[in-house]
């Protein structure tokens, strides 16, 4: 085996010990039968030892796949979303030795899974750094940010947490909506990673010929059936599946394609579950909250924007601006990955405000931490594959 | 509003919460309630208390924090907003008609909407600048309205501080105490590195008070960034120039008075897949070809001093250097950047001129195209004359051959051919596409043979003289941050009363459990009464009376 | 208690003021584009030396007492090549009145200004700016631009883009020493 084969199995081996590790710390929250947690700590401790494991085989992965490439393994989406995952998993371990808190790792988890297969969904092959990226602040620079966003990762999943449990599910509420809708987008993400598994497995191909919007013509590979086709597309791949609908230049009908089978993998699961179990998923949920210590939720949901904070200005801002002056020019130039920074930046500023500066604290806190984090991910799925300026991945 | 008098007799400012000598609870509301608010430590926000001319009013309106995050959150949705399509920087199209005609071309009605509405250059629109300016204003404002009356209150606090302040606090406690306590409970908390001060029969001990100042400090260096974000927008501190350096050229750089650039030469590499790059193999499989480096080689020359502009001949060499990207060159405060590149610019052109019946050559002729000879003499006794180069041919006009810029991108030639066969000279016009005979058929013709070219480096020129501003605004910011948010300012009331009595009080502004820890040792050491968390009864019996309800 | 209100107002109108002044100047500054011209009219124009193409030196201050026609141009250059008769014609009447015109071309070939000049019989003093240096300090952008220097070397105009016949004659006119 060699040095990349056994890198990429200590990835794979981090992704089953987290899976595991979440269905161990499930059971250690669920409670038994009396509703008593006697056992909580007792699961909670072979559920974290198991996480532990698979964090070990992580960061295994992470160093010896810099030995091989040369450079820190943060360069493309697949190193940076694994590299995420990775922080989201450390926070969590942190955050359990302080608080010994099982139902964080029941939440965490399973989130930070979906981040390790949806990172696996891009080429993932050891590429060479362009001339921009040959300098040590990609690795000061990047690092910095991953941390911190896996920190403040962890003020969402305290505040996802706190919401499971106090947000009245009986009656119809604003709240109960949105807490839906969270829960929704995370099956969503799982049917991303089905239907792309699915189809990557099966090899399925497609070639197509387009008119781009400069009126140049290109060719474009489908890896999914295209439901939407390029700009007067005509395909390549013979016994090929015609577009159900052919799309303006504008638009680039393939990742437009990939979205819709997310969402339409997505919806069925949901759609499934729901009628299956007859419930909302976050009624589902919300029987594990029983033993959440809420004002320790609200706690750590404000606990990790103060470091996360600090290290986000440092990472995503100071290192970023010096950076960009020594590769660039110009310390900031609005570029769209520079201006998402600054858009993360200050929400949690203001989320600083109103909770030092308006008492905005436990439920309302929590619905910040939650965007916060909604808007880490924006920035790392839409801002990177459809907004993308100077900082576009692969 | 009328100023407040204490029971203890200390006259207030309008405002204030709780009284600046004994801590009282001044207005009924706080009296009633079981803890009180010790943000700011109940003292009067200064524009809280005056509200009559509109300075006072613009002033207070910056003060309110309601108002400083909204203006953070507009300011995001702003920023946001900008990214949507992208800015005008980044579109290709220089002209205000074709910026717009690009938005309305490529992105349909969306785009002429977002030009309409100016967000096509968002970021320098005057109201973008003025939110920023905006939330400047409420940075310094909300800073000082809150700073001062809380730097004097902190400043000029009592020791002791009257019962109904005491059994208001979160952390409290009462009961019997001997006559040693306080002296050991003093002795512990020095070892706990408080700072403690006693007044008769009672102690403040204070630990952490800096970190109060965090949020001051943080503002503090905010505002210096943005400050120097302004100057840099002053002539003079900031250069931004770019730089088309052709190899072989030597040009004074633009806005670096005395200094100049020479191009030795540009290259651009890229990773081969084999050998050290081989695990790189696959990547490049994939995308086709990655570059690994663009360089220029650059000789740095300075006039020698009091040297005039264009009397070059005596340049001094400064240093030699290669630009690459990420490894600018820097000299006197300027640096300058490797930032784009053309390959392949014509540089030279080879000739043959032949007999146009027999293909047979009388000899080649290279005219360089930078800088070309009039004559060129062959070996034959053929010279070929240049009557005339235009080096970016355009046409002709009134029989006149036109050059549309200096640069050899379609190079013409008139020439005058003289051979052995034909003394009196033939005239021809060459392009590289075609050769035009003006004055009638010709024997002779100059047949391309090959040309040489030449790469062009893109150089960016920069200085940016507010960078130690915004550095140092940076740091401030960082500092202020570090010392409001990893540092807590805890305090410990404790007096004895002249039954025995002990009253023990505790607040700090964050990390209550670290509070407790430290408390803990000296109720320990000291044998104080033991304390309760009133928060935590107050949650408890909320917990309780909700659950209460939905039993029932 | 009056004073003391007073005080506070005026402290605070100052604040605001000066906060609001740095907003408007910022928004000024960032229309104004920070691009200030280097040159304007009544500076002293810098001193420059360039070779003609029979070799020889011109520096500016050596005109000094004379008035100087500055010329900046380019072989591709349409409206230059309009100018350049007229200027020829101009030149030939007030050269012997102290006016003199130095035509800087921006770094062409010898050969292609050689050419260009004996075609056109030009006979006032034609320099080359090879590495663009005089154009630099001159902060020369279009072409052409042309820039009167009286006799006391002080620049009195900045002339961009063509001229007729009558403005040159008055340019030079104008710069003649009394």
């Amino acid at each position: 085996m060699t040095l990349t084969e056994i890198s990429s199995n200590l990835l794979y081996a981090a992704f089953f010990a987290y899976l595991i590790a979440t269905f161990v710390f499930g059971g250690a929250v669920k409670g038994n039968k009396k509703g008593t947690f006697n056992s909580e700590q007792r699961w909670g401790k072979v559920a974290i030892t198991i996480t532990v494991i698979g964090f070990l085989a992580h960061l295994s992965y992470f160093f010896t796949r810099w030995i091989v490439s040369g450079h820190a393994p943060l360069s493309n989406m697949f190193e940076f979303t694994t590299a995420f995952g990775m922080t989201l998993v450390g926070g969590f371990i942190i955050l359990y030795v302080l608080y010994k808190t099982p139902v964080l790792g029941m939440v965490v988890l399973p989130v930070a899974l979906l981040i390790i297969a949806y990172a696996s969904m891009f080429p993932n092959e050891i590429s060479p750094l362009i001339p921009a990226l040959q300098t040590n602040w990609l690795a000061i620079h990047v690092s910095t940010v991953v941390i911190a966003e896996g920190i403040l990762a962890m003020s969402a999943a305290a505040g996802l947490i706190y919401l499971l449990k106090v947000v009245d599910l009986s009656k119809k509420s604003k709240q109960r909506f949105w807490l839906e809708g969270i829960l929704y987008f995370l099956v969503l993400v799982v049917g991303f990673v089905i239907s792309s598994s699915y189809f990557t497995l099966t090899n399925y191909e497609n070639t197509f010929q387009y008119v781009n919007k400069d009126d140049q013509e290109a060719t474009i590979i489908y890896n999914m059936p295209p439901i939407f086709g390029m700009n007067e597309s005509v395909p390549l791949t013979e016994d090929a599946m015609t577009p159900l609908v052919e799309t303006p230049a504008l638009v680039d009908a393939s990742k437009l394609t990939t979205v819709t089978w997310s969402l339409l993998v997505g919806t069925v699961l949901y759609v499934l579950i729901r009628l299956i179990t007859r419930r909302r998923i976050s009624q589902l949920i919300q029987p594990l909250m029983k033993n959440v210590n809420l004002q320790l939720m609200d706690e750590i949901n404000y606990r990790a924007v103060i470091i996360g904070f600090p290290l986000f200005t440092l990472g995503a801002l100071v290192f970023a601006m010096i950076w960009a002056q020594i590769t660039w020019s110009r310390f900031w130039g609005w570029d769209p990955k520079e201006v998402w920074a600054l858009v993360t930046w200050l929400f949690y500023a203001a989320y600083l405000h109103l909770r030092l500066g308006k008492g905005w604290q436990g439920e309302k806190s929590a619905w910040l931490g939650v965007i916060g984090f909604a808007i880490i991910m924006f920035n790392l799925i839409v801002v990177n594959l459809i907004i993308a300026g100077l900082h576009s991945y692969a | 509003m009328e100023n407040v008098q204490c029971q203890c007799g200390h006259t207030n400012p309008p405002g204030t919460k709780l009284c600046e000598s004994c801590g009282r609870s001044l207005t009924e509301k706080d009296q009633n309630s079981k803890l009180v608010d010790m943000r700011y430590e109940g003292t009067a926000r200064r524009s809280q208390t005056y509200n009559k001319s509109i300075i006072d009013k613009i002033w207070n309106f910056f003060s309110s924090v309601k108002v400083g995050v909204s203006i953070i959150v507009i300011l995001l949705v702003a920023a946001a907003i900008g990214t949507i399509l992208p800015q005008q920087a980044f579109v290709p199209a220089s002209t205000e008609a074709t910026i717009k005609a690009y938005y309305a071309d490529t992105y349909g009605s969306v785009g002429r909407v977002y030009h309409a509405l100016g967000f096509h250059d968002l970021y320098s629109s005057y109201w973008f600048i003025t939110l920023v300016g905006m939330l400047a204003i409420s940075l310094v404002i909300a800073s000082l309205d809150r700073f001062v009356p809380l730097y004097k209150s902190l400043k000029n606090q009592r020791v002791l501080r009257h019962p109904s302040f005491m059994d208001k606090q979160r952390i409290y406690g009462s009961g019997a105490g001997s006559e040693d306590t306080l002296e050991k409970a003093e002795t512990k908390l020095k070892e706990l590195k408080y700072k403690v001060r006693t007044d008769k029969s009672g102690l403040l001990a204070e630990k952490g008070r800096f970190s109060r100042w965090g949020p001051y400090v943080n503002h503090i260096g905010l505002i210096i960034f943005l400050f120097g974000v302004m100057l840099r927008m002053m002539p003079g501190f900031y250069v931004d120039e770019s730089l088309w350096l052709r190899e072989g050229e030597t040009r004074a750089i633009p806005e670096v008075p005395g200094y100049y650039l020479e191009n030795k030469n540009f290259k651009l590499e890229t990773y081969t897949g084999e050998g050290e790059d081989a695990k790189f193999g696959e990547a490049i499989d994939r995308v086709g070809t990655v570059v690994k480096n663009y360089q220029t080689d650059i000789v740095l020359y300075q006039e020698p001093e009091a040297s005039l502009p264009g009397a070059t001949d005596n340049l001094e060499v400064v240093q030699e250097y290669p630009i690459r990207v990420n490894q600018p060159l820097k000299f006197d405060g300027y640096a300058v950047y490797q930032m784009d590149y053309k390959l392949n610019e014509l540089k030279a052109m080879t000739f043959a001129l032949t007999n146009k019946e027999t293909e047979e050559s009388l000899g080649e002729l290279t005219i360089d195209l930078i800088n070309p000879d009039e004559l060129y003499e062959l070996e034959t006794g053929s010279t070929v004359e240049l009557l005339g180069y235009y080096p970016d041919f355009s046409g002709f006009e009134d029989g006149e051959p036109q050059t549309a810029t200096p640069l050899p991108n379609n190079p013409g030639f008139l020439v005058e051919l003289t051979t052995p066969e034909t003394p009196e000279g033939e005239t021809s016009f060459i392009t590289i596409q075609n050769t035009v005979e003006p004055l009638g058929e010709n024997q002779y013709k100059l047949t391309f043979q090959n040309a040489d070219t030449r790469n062009v480096s893109g150089l960016t020129v920069r200085k940016d003289s507010t960078l130690p501003i915004l550095g140092l605004g940076g740091l401030i910011f960082m500092i202020g941050v570090a010392q409001g948010m990893y540092f807590n300012h805890r305090r410990f009331w404790i007096q004895q009363k002249a039954d025995g009595t002990l009253l023990l009080a505790g607040h700090t502004n964050k990390n209550w459990f670290g509070l407790k820890k430290d408390l803990d040792r000296v109720v320990e050491s000291a044998k104080l009464p033991a304390y309760t968390d009133q928060q935590d009864e107050i949650d408890k019996k909320e917990k309780a009376e909700k659950e209460g309800e939905s039993s029932s | 208690m009056t004073v003391k209100k007073k005080k506070r107002s005026y402290v605070r109108a100052a604040i605001l003021l000066v906060m609001a002044g740095a907003i408007v100047f910022t928004i000024y500054n960032s229309f104004a584009g920070g691009k200030s011209e280097l040159l304007q009219v009544g500076d002293e124009a810098p001193d420059f030396a360039l070779v003609d193409l029979e070799g020889k030196k011109h520096q500016l201050s050596d005109y000094q007492g004379q008035g100087v026609f500055v010329n900046f141009w380019g072989t591709w250059c349409k409206p230059c090549e309009k100018e350049f008769p007229l200027m020829e014609n101009q030149y030939q009447v007030y050269k012997d009145q102290g006016v003199q015109i130095l035509a800087v071309n921006i770094a062409q070939s010898d050969y292609e200004v050689r050419q260009y000049a004996e075609q056109r019989d030009l006979t006032f003093p034609i320099v080359i700016d090879k590495t663009k240096s005089v154009m630099e300090a001159y902060n020369i952008r279009p072409l052409p631009t042309t820039l009167l220097v009286n006799p006391e070397g002080k620049i009195t105009k900045i002339i961009t883009g063509e001229m007729s016949e009558e403005d040159i004659a008055s340019y030079m006119e104008e710069i003649k020493p009394e």
